[in-house]
């Protein structure tokens, strides 16, 4: 009896089919992944004015002192940031959000207008307050569940991102009148804090 | 069933009222979204806050440094005051008053190219920018987010100020100082029609 042999095309075609039957999941959305918490956070993060300004303000103080400054904010930001949401995830929520962001907006602002010299060791303190604070805050919104606790990482890389930009544009700026715009910038942040401790008043 | 002439404009109306409809805005969270947008507005639409802004911005390029800057620093965190007191509910008097002189005394300012001191210049524009900041305060639509709002009123004071530095830079050349003393002028005039509004 004559053997029946298989075709090289028939061979790749059995071959392709194993190969396409095998394929994982492309777990190409988010949500199949665990991963869209993160965007969560990241969102939050960039559409909440109470959260991004006081940490624009750092960054900005950042720059204005220099490389050095920068790079301990960069990293000291976030990480506080972190460690706030954290422990803010299984706690009550916090009823003095408002009230702390305008103070947080008036003094971050107030020390971008007069260009603070601070000590690397003042910023550092600063960026561990805000961070842990502010994340504090906002775990205290989300409330402990697993993707809460991604969602953090979104607000921390958020809140990197955010410095690392901002602190790196502001560090390289040599121009007199480029600096006397940051500071500008600084009153800006200051004046909505005036502002917004006005509007926290009435709340209350 | 044909459907006849009546069945079509039955349809042709239906489809146009419902293509027509607007959003319904139920929720009245969705509203915090506009607060930037009517704060930025806010002093742009208002022609004597234009001119007052502006004019800021004229004063403080004639002086030139420290002025140049730190007169538009203080007036919005003088005008923030005035914005606080305006969002408490606590009553100004002639508040329009205020910010029609406004306009005259800085326009006339320009236009005569006064040069106070740092202080004396940063007072009178200070004293200024609390029935600015107040003006804006009182007048939070009800639903938006106060927070945006005024951010939207400080961003937008501040840039009528770089505009008003930017022309002022014209002060360097020497038509630019005739210029400036006619806008100071123009200003000033402004400022004139709407006390006689005010007033009348």
């Amino acid at each position: 009896m004559k053997k029946k042999i298989m075709s090289r095309a028939q061979i790749r075609a059995i071959v392709m089919l194993g190969v396409a039957l095998a394929c994982a999941p492309a777990d190409a959305h988010l949500n199949a992944t665990g991963m869209g918490p993160i965007y969560d956070g990241l969102m939050h993060f960039v559409t909440s004015p109470e959260d991004l300004v006081p940490a624009l303000a750092l960054a900005l103080l950042a720059g204005l002192r220099g490389a050095p400054y920068g790079r301990r904010a960069m990293f000291m930001l976030p990480a506080a940031w972190l460690l706030g949401s954290l422990a803010g995830l299984s706690s009550a929520v916090a009823s003095a959000g408002t009230l702390g962001a305008a103070l947080w907006f008036l003094l971050l602002g107030g020390l971008v207008v007069a260009d603070a010299k601070l000590s690397l060791r003042s910023l550092t303190a600063l960026c561990a307050l805000l961070g842990i604070f502010h994340g504090y805050l906002n775990g205290t919104g989300m409330g402990f569940s697993a993707q809460a606790i991604v969602a953090t990482l979104g607000l921390a890389a958020a809140a990197f991102v955010m410095v690392v930009i901002v602190a790196a544009l502001v560090v390289q700026l040599r121009a007199h009148w480029a600096r006397i715009a940051v500071r500008v910038g600084g009153s800006w942040i200051a004046a909505s804090g005036v502002l917004m401790l006005g509007w926290s008043i009435r709340g209350s | 069933m044909t459907p006849t002439p009546k069945h079509r404009s039955i349809f042709v109306i239906t489809m146009i009222t419902a293509l027509w409809a607007q959003s319904a805005l139920g929720h009245i969270l969705q509203r915090e979204a506009y607060g930037f947008v009517t704060g930025f507005l806010h002093p742009i639409s208002g022609a004597d806050h234009v001119l007052a802004m502006v004019a800021v911005g004229l004063w403080g390029a004639q002086l030139g440094a420290p002025a140049i800057w730190v007169l538009p620093v203080a007036f919005p965190l003088v005008m923030a005051m005035g914005g606080m007191l305006g969002f408490l509910g606590m009553p100004l008097p002639g508040v329009e008053y205020g910010i029609a002189a406004s306009a005259i005394v800085l326009g006339a300012a320009v236009a005569f190219e006064l040069r106070p001191s740092l202080v004396i210049a940063a007072l009178v524009v200070g004293c200024f920018a609390i029935f600015h900041g107040h003006a804006h305060g009182t007048e939070l639509p009800a639903g938006q987010s106060a927070l945006l709002y005024s951010m939207g009123f400080v961003v937008a004071t501040g840039g009528l100020h770089a505009i008003g530095i930017g022309i002022g830079t014209a002060h360097r050349r020497p038509w630019g100082r005739r210029l400036l003393r006619v806008a100071g002028t123009v200003v000033a005039a402004g400022g004139a029609f709407f006390m006689w509004k005010a007033l009348a």
